[in-house]
């Protein structure tokens, strides 16, 4: 897969971030990001906690309001105030760490809820898309579970299904398997890595170091809100340039 | 009406916890004293173009004989809310003890209180209970309406703290009752020293609550005769001539006496409610 | 029909022992009898369902973006909550009666709202402001993060609201409301302080008529605690139906 520095065929990328900045308050968050991610890439970014790296995600659809800068995503400019936010969250999906399903609907129901009433498409083509997703997440028999019956991995890959739903152009993973046990740690990567192979675009926050080095096109090290160092996962890893990497790199791994 | 017009509430707790009320403001009961300004102000330009004295100064006048009244009330809801207490407690305790004897009793009668309207019980006991008794060293001794309605009161009040003496005891976690039993305490014992001290913290804040509630009841003691602020309150309105301008002033008055002394013992329940924090 | 099947027998109790259950086998203060309860669940019925038409609205003013309604709302649950429902009954009935206006009622004026109309008004705000406060501590009780959730799906603000939040908001509610709600049913007794001639002033008559207190108030007393129950386990049911399984306690 192609890095974001060298042109590519499918040209303009389809994220792009310029000089992104974002404070909570005093306390300055992010510090002028940029980095762009071509289409079917995988992205990892990585960093000690409150480097910003969950308010990054969050600002790319729009949950977070940018303090700086300037994101695109799918040609949508996200810091425009007319933005329409529905229009960027329908090409965007994201994937939480509490999973958050909705303990009121059931497996199926939480999938098919969103198309159903944002896309108003039509019912029986829902159904079967959502049942295709569900099985394609390996839950096939679950379809009428409520979330409170599952484990958290398994409800991990019900939230996945349930963003893949909208068809989305882009997957953002917010540190999914922070919450997990070791165990169930791995079905949710199984399905991430099925997902990237089919084309997807993913953006990864995570603490998987392996996971990162196994499947990502380009990683990102941010610290203190800014982007450390950035490569391909076997430069990153391997031969860490900054200092601050390779310190963060020998704690973690 | 528009969908921007609704905010969902910012501070959103933990899951689960429930939420708090904003600081209440003392001056949220500006609102009714906006009231009673307003019912007076209209009263006053009837009566001045009647020419009779405004419904202020009747009131003015009458004031020292509502708050006799209003003594009743407060002396009714202390005395009430001891013996409910006490009897309560003693409620709460064969409600969960092991004996069905003393259960069943104690599950019927509290159930039986807690599910009548207070009106009936008052009622009830007004009626059937005999208005003078032969006690041993005073003879025969008139009850007088107050004391009755007093003990009616107690009773709703008895039934619902032996509840959240239940309740209380049941929110104790388990651990509590096996760890005492390994360590060889009898019930009683393990009761004692370790699960009502634990209780009575988480109590508080639900007693309060029952007493405010008490207090706000007693003027159903009116109904039967009794001379407290309400039935003071009507009885001066007829003396001063049953005019209808006096009505709006009278009973904002009496609510603002009752807000005043309810309000504080309110805010005062909630933060001790926020400081002990466990749903009975 | 009840005064023929139970009727005869309990006129026989009441020649043989005294014990006098009028209202069942006379005709006439039967009729009182059910006149009577049927008033007093059509005040039940529509005071609860008045509060709770106020709760929702309440629980939705109290998020909204304009401060003076927020102010305003706080200050009604405040001074409902901390002032005797009885006397804001004689409030409502008198004080504010006395300014309704008059209706003509062909050839004789009545007066617009009656004492029923007065005690369901003030019964409704009574309980209304409770329920409000029950509410908002339901809507406050759904994670936030459940509704980052729904926001990244593409849902609209109300779709949010009506899908996300209020069912998982109902449910939490629920315990509370029904404490509330029972208590609100036996309230309404205090309409007989404005003489609406509901179950407890219609027997209060009857055993003035009759010298038969005791009695009059078994009645009573099995009235009340039947609804009560019957009001209180209907809601338990609705509890158990509701409830996820997995989720909470």
């Amino acid at each position: 897969m192609p890095s974001p520095s060298e042109p590519t065929r499918d040209a303009a990328p389809i994220i792009s971030l310029r000089d992104v900045r974002l404070s909570f308050g005093a306390f300055e968050v992010l510090r002028g990001i940029s980095f762009d991610v071509a289409r079917g890439e995988v992205v990892c970014i990585i960093g000690p906690s409150g480097s910003g790296k969950s308010s990054l995600i969050r600002c790319i659809n729009g949950l977070n309001p940018l303090g700086g800068g300037s994101i695109t995503v799918c040609g949508i400019d996200v810091g425009d105030p007319k933005l329409d936010k529905r229009a960027l969250r329908r090409r965007v999906g994201i994937v939480f760490q509490q999973y958050n399903l909705f303990p009121h609907k059931t497996v199926l129901q939480n999938v098919m809820m969103a198309p159903l009433k944002v896309l108003r498409e039509p019912r029986a083509e829902v159904e079967a898309r959502a049942r295709a997703l569900i099985s394609k997440v390996r839950l096939d028999g679950k379809e009428n579970a409520w979330p409170g019956e599952l484990s958290g991995g398994q409800q991990q890959r019900v939230a996945i299904a349930r963003s893949l739903a909208m068809r989305p152009d882009v997957m953002l993973f917010d540190e999914v398997t922070a919450a997990l046990d070791p165990e169930t740690v791995k079905e949710v990567l199984n399905t991430i890595r099925d997902l990237a192979a089919e084309g997807m675009t993913c953006i990864l926050v995570t603490h998987e170091m392996g996971f990162a080095r196994e499947i990502a096109d380009h990683v990102y090290f941010t610290d203190q809100g800014v982007i450390v160092e950035h490569g391909p996962p076997a430069e990153l890893f391997g031969a860490p340039a900054d200092l601050r990497t390779r310190q963060f790199l020998d704690q973690v791994l | 009406m528009s969908a921007r017009a609704f905010r969902l509430p910012a501070a959103l707790a933990r899951p689960g916890a429930p939420a708090l009320m904003p600081r209440p403001r003392l001056w949220m009961g500006l609102v009714l004293l906006a009231g009673f300004a307003l019912s007076v102000a209209v009263a006053e330009a009837q009566q001045a173009a009647a020419g009779r004295p405004g419904a202020l100064a009747v009131l003015r006048q009458w004031t020292p004989f509502i708050l006799q009244g209003f003594a009743l009330n407060l002396g009714m809801s202390f005395l009430a809310m001891a013996i409910a207490t006490v009897l309560g407690l003693g409620l709460g305790l064969m409600q969960i003890a092991r004996s069905p004897v003393l259960r069943l009793p104690a599950k019927f009668v509290t159930h039986l209180f807690r599910n009548s309207p207070w009106l009936v019980i008052l009622f009830a006991v007004m009626y059937l209970t005999p208005f003078q008794m032969r006690l041993p060293q005073l003879g025969l001794v008139m009850i007088p309406d107050w004391v009755k309605a007093t003990a009616a009161f107690s009773l709703p009040v008895m039934a619902n703290i032996s509840e959240i003496l239940r309740g209380a005891v049941n929110s104790i976690p388990k651990g509590q009752w096996e760890s005492a039993e390994s360590l060889a305490f009898t019930r009683g014992q393990t009761l004692r020293e370790i699960i009502l001290p634990q209780c009575i913290k988480r109590m508080i804040p639900a007693w309060m609550n029952w007493y405010a509630l008490l207090a706000l009841a007693t003027p159903m003691a009116s109904i039967l005769g009794v001379h407290e602020a309400v039935g003071n309150a009507q009885a001066a309105m007829e003396a001063a001539g049953s005019r209808p301008e006096f009505l709006g002033p009278f009973y904002l008055f009496l609510m603002g006496l009752f807000f005043v002394y309810i309000y504080p013992i309110s805010l005062l329940t909630r933060r001790l409610e926020r400081r002990y924090a466990v749903t009975l | 029909m009840i005064p023929d099947l139970i009727g005869p027998w309990l006129a026989e109790l009441h020649r043989s022992t005294g014990l006098n259950f009028v209202v069942f086998y006379d005709g006439f203060e039967y009729r009182r009898f059910v006149a009577g309860a049927v008033l007093s669940l059509q005040l039940i019925a529509a005071a609860l369902a008045v509060s709770l038409v106020v709760g929702v609205i309440g629980a939705w003013a109290q998020g909204a973006r304009l401060a003076p309604v927020r102010w305003l709302m706080g200050a009604y649950i405040e001074v409902f909550r901390n002032t005797p429902p009885m006397v804001q009954m004689l409030f409502f009935y008198f004080a504010l009666g006395a300014y309704t206006p008059q209706i003509d009622a062909g050839g004789y004026y009545e007066p617009m709202i009656t004492a029923f109309g007065w005690a369901l008004i003030s019964l409704g705000v009574f309980g209304g402001a409770f329920n409000v406060e029950i509410f908002r501590a339901g809507l406050e009780a759904v994670p936030k993060s459940t509704h980052e959730a729904a926001e990244s799906l593409g849902f609209s603000r109300w779709q949010i609201y009506l899908y996300v939040t209020l069912p998982l908001a109902f449910r939490i509610s629920l315990p509370a409301l029904t404490n509330n709600l029972v208590s609100l049913a036996k309230t309404t007794s205090l309409a007989y302080v404005i003489s609406v001639p509901e179950m407890t002033f219609t027997l209060s008559r009857v055993w003035s008529d009759h010298v038969n207190v005791p009695e009059m108030m078994l009645v009573l007393f099995v009235f009340y605690v039947g609804i009560v129950t019957i009001i209180a386990a209907g809601l338990h049911l609705l509890e158990r139906r509701l409830a996820l399984p997995g989720y909470g306690q």
